[in-house]
């Protein structure tokens, strides 16, 4: 098996490793905490309007605003990791139908997995820093996907009519 | 586990989330009428009734999703099992391990809602919760075992070359498919980059505003502002449910395709007639998310085609379904030496 077509694969099952793993993590550790403070904030928000306390209700939905942001990142780590997996495993398995040299194919298939593992990363950290940052590496790392698939694209409509 | 996960999901889609969507919105507007009146003990039973309306419809949409996800995993792990250089014995177990949690976890899921806290030693999380959990673990040990073996396999000075007529075959209609299905799922993420970049931050602000003038139309006691609110709030929802179904069904159908490329020499038609439906199932799989897309503009009629796209799709599959079944067995005994076949 090429270099490419083993990165693709190997690649794609540790990321799906890692993505299941953070999940499981998530899911024990955090997520069922968060849902029900993120309830308990627009609970107490509607409560306080509701005693005419203005002060109060803006608090408690800055706070919802806050946990929501980061519950949504969350999730969406985890789905993209795995959903990334599952392209390059998928990708893997065909790649020796992309019409590329070796050099050019194990060039796409390098951004496409750095790319992956970039992108939500650069999501995750969004939920320690609101600065430009990591919403830096996560537009970085989907470029990289992009243009990887781009050119993937273009190599398997080149494949030759054989076999 | 695709199939059982799909008609779950349809299950669900009609007698569960379609009437639950409805009774979370009316919770809302109720908990936001009870704050307009001043009654706090209104807004806490609303609240109570929509959050469990919401773990009732989330648990239901995870255990959809998760059952799907597994099921395409499975898939490509058995298209990988000649590369794994493990035993036989090995192989079955890993595979029972695998199927076993890919199993519990989302019928785990699916009863939190029902099982709650009940008898549970923790806190926060419940028996369902922990079985989920621990499908999702076996599900992880079994994926790290083929890691494993892949990588043996890798470190073999001889590097034996498998060979595979399903991998190997150049048709017109798989090289179709796996560019197209490619160009689906760039053009997902195409999407879904112009989504992050340009409206997820604004809905997100857009969220907080409107629940904001919720709340200030409650205290300042104007029911019109809160119901001006409540209307913009489930606009803001369509909006985003619309963009986020356009760019996951792009994905999706694009991962169909690619996979259904490789099974491509078992469709029993003539070429011409392959590529057709193959070109069916694309433009179906073009044209249900970018219908989608359009609902929100314009309504039933984008809504009629995105139909029809998925059924161009289901009409494609069922297609290529009867090729497969029209499939004699040529290509296994082509294989074959001719001692064995005798």
């Amino acid at each position: 098996m090429l270099g490419a077509r083993r990165l693709l694969i190997l690649g794609g099952i540790a990321l799906a490793l890692l993505g299941m793993g953070y999940g499981m993590w998530y899911a024990i550790f955090l997520e069922h905490q968060e849902l029900g403070s993120i309830g308990g904030a627009l609970e107490a928000g509607f409560s306080a309007s509701a005693q005419r306390n203005a002060a109060a209700a803006d608090a408690a939905l800055k706070e919802y605003r806050e946990l929501k942001y980061g519950y949504d990142r969350h999730v969406d780590v985890h789905g993209h990791w795995i959903g990334l997996a599952m392209l390059l495993i998928l990708l893997g398995i065909a790649y020796d139908r992309v019409e590329f040299s070796e050099r050019v194919k194990l060039f796409l298939a390098t951004g496409l997995l750095l790319g992956s593992f970039l992108f939500p990363l650069g999501v995750l950290f969004q939920t320690f820093s609101h600065d430009s940052g990591p919403r830096g590496l996560a537009v970085m790392g989907s470029a990289l996907i992009i243009a990887s698939l781009g050119g993937m694209t273009v190599g398997f409509a080149r494949a030759r009519k054989s076999v | 586990m695709i199939l059982v996960g799909m008609l779950v999901g349809d299950i669900f889609a009609v007698f569960v989330l379609h009437q639950n969507a409805s009774k979370v919105g009316a919770g809302l507007t109720a908990a936001a009428h009870a704050a307009v009146a001043g009654d706090s003990k209104g807004v806490l039973a609303s609240f109570e009734t929509t959050g469990g309306l919401l773990e009732n419809r989330g648990t239901k949409v995870d255990t959809h999703v998760h059952m799907i996800a597994f099921g395409y995993l499975a898939l490509m792990l058995a298209i990988l099992q000649p590369w794994v250089a493990v035993s036989e014995e090995t192989k079955k177990k890993l595979a029972c391990i695998f199927m076993l949690g890919a199993g519990l976890l989302p019928v785990g899921v699916f009863l939190i809602h029902y099982v709650g806290l009940a008898y549970s030693p923790l806190e926060s999380i419940g028996w369902a919760s922990i079985a989920a959990d621990f499908g999702g673990l076996m599900v992880m040990v079994a994926t790290l075992g083929y890691l494993v073996g892949l990588g043996k396999r890798f470190q073999l000075k001889e590097n034996v070359q498998l060979r595979d007529n399903l991998l190997e075959d150049r048709s017109i209609a798989g090289r179709i498919l796996l560019a197209g299905g490619l160009s689906l799922v760039l053009l997902g993420f195409v999407h879904g980059a112009y989504y992050a970049g340009v409206d997820l931050y604004k809905h997100e602000q857009l969220d907080f505003s409107l629940l904001s003038q919720m709340s200030a139309g409650a205290t300042a006691n104007d029911a019109g502002m809160v119901d001006s609110a409540l209307g913009q709030y489930a606009q803001l929802g369509g909006d985003k449910a619309v963009k986020i179904a356009a760019h996951a069904h792009a994905i999706e159908f694009g991962l169909l395709a690619i996979l259904l490329a490789f099974f491509q020499p078992y469709v029993r038609f003539r070429e011409s007639w392959k590529s057709r439906w193959v070109w069916v199932l694309l433009f179906g799989s073009l044209l249900l998310p970018v219908c989608v897309l359009l609902e929100l503009n314009f309504g039933l009629l984008a809504g009629g085609l995105a139909d029809a796209g998925g059924l161009l799709v289901i009409i494609a599959l069922l297609a290529m379904w009867i090729g497969i079944v029209r499939y004699t067995g040529e290509i296994d005994l082509a294989v074959h030496t001719p001692e064995e076949t005798r």
